[in-house]
């Protein structure tokens, strides 16, 4: 039981530092899950890092259900994932509530209009990430090994159908992903 | 609260939306905006907009956080809840399953070829809601706004500012720049 609160003590505070989702959470996880529990080893980090790429699912709860199923089996990566996911959605939806709740008066309306604009810019830095990892294979700008051309015509094709035919994203998903087999994998490119 | 759904499609539409997105928290943005708003009416693009700012302000996974606060928003704190159980249960579940299979799983050709297409895929589905949102703020004629958003993509896509400094600048920036504006209308008045 004490393994358990301490699972969830440390994904808490996972979970309450780390702004921006994604990868803002990996220096958070080397404090407190690698070298201040010894959870886990950077090698295990690495590992986990590259499963979130190929999963669904966030980074956070990824690495909080294999860490917590390790240490303290099924329950462990419950209480480890509802200790990562608390802090963000309480305050995600107290800051929801406190801006409709008082939108009428103009400062609060000028803050809400100004973190939207800039959750957009952000949403656009995001899209920008992992672009540029898909096109070049890295996150650095100019460190990658030039611009995959099949990746970048799958990327393209599938703008222009979102654009011109309003395609669902699960279409998109599923023929960008049996283009991938048959680009990558039959044809080897 | 406008239209209502149930909690069984909320659970469910959870569950599938946290089940196929691929590549980070940011593709739940033009799935909420395929079902919620566009299948459901349950609000409009504006609204989506102030619930992703909620989101991307709190810590966190950001797609648990949308989640829970579009869950709060059509069916209150239960909503909240569902959406939050449905969007974390398909990784709980397929992380555990990788887990002990992960060396066959990382070392298949096939499954990488389609990892890699459905990565473009992604990004597809990504600039493409950039797009729609960008040009809505772009329309709301508003000059702070129209600062605001490029400056958080050159400050965190070139620059890599800390994405918490950036918000809390930006609403900063805003409530100042409000403040300044009425002053002004108020001492002209006067």
């Amino acid at each position: 039981m004490e393994l358990l609160f301490s699972l969830l003590g440390n994904f808490l505070q996972v979970g309450l530092f780390s702004f921006g989702g994604g990868y803002a959470t990996i220096p958070l996880i080397q404090e407190y899950i690698v070298e201040g529990q010894g959870w886990l080893t950077y090698q295990e980090l690495t590992d986990i890092l590259t499963i979130s790429q190929m999963t669904p699912g966030p980074i956070a709860v990824n690495t909080s259900t294999f860490v917590g199923t390790r240490i303290a089996g099924f329950p462990g990566a419950v209480f480890a994932t509802v200790g990562c996911v608390l802090p963000g959605v309480l305050m995600s939806v107290a800051l929801y509530y406190f801006f409709r709740k008082y939108n009428g008066i103009q400062g609060v309306s000028d803050v809400l209009a100004g973190l939207r604009a800039t959750s957009v810019g952000l949403i656009a830095a995001a899209a920008g990430s992992i672009l540029l990892i898909a096109l070049t294979g890295s996150s650095e700008l100019g460190q990658g090994s030039g611009i995959g051309a099949a990746t970048a015509g799958v990327f393209a094709g599938m703008l222009f159908m979102l654009r011109k035919w309003k395609w669902s994203p699960m279409l998109v998903m599923a023929v960008s992903g049996g283009l991938g087999a048959l680009l990558f994998g039959v044809l080897g490119l | 609260m406008g239209k209502r759904v149930s909690l069984a499609w909320l659970f469910g539409i959870n569950l599938f939306i946290s089940a196929f997105t691929f590549g980070g928290g940011y593709v739940v943005v033009p799935m909420i905006r395929k079902y919620y708003v566009e299948k459901k009416g349950l609000f409009d693009e504006r609204e989506l907009m102030d619930l992703a700012a909620c989101a991307q302000s709190s810590p966190g996974a950001v797609a648990v956080n949308l989640a829970a606060v579009t869950g709060y928003r059509v069916a209150g704190r239960k909503g909240m809840l569902i959406g939050c159980v449905g969007a974390v249960i398909p990784p709980l579940v397929i992380l555990t399953v990788i887990s002990f299979f992960y060396a066959a799983f990382s070392e298949n050709q096939i499954v990488r070829a389609v990892l890699r297409g459905m990565e473009a895929g992604v990004c597809a589905l990504v600039v493409d809601v950039v797009i729609d949102m960008g040009r809505a703020v772009f329309q709301e004629k508003n000059r702070l706004l129209d600062i605001l958003l490029p400056a958080a993509f050159v400050l965190v896509f070139f620059l890599q500012v800390n994405v918490v400094l950036v918000i809390a600048g930006s609403a900063a920036a805003s409530f100042a720049a409000g403040w300044l504006a009425r002053r002004k209308r108020n001492g002209t008045a006067v």
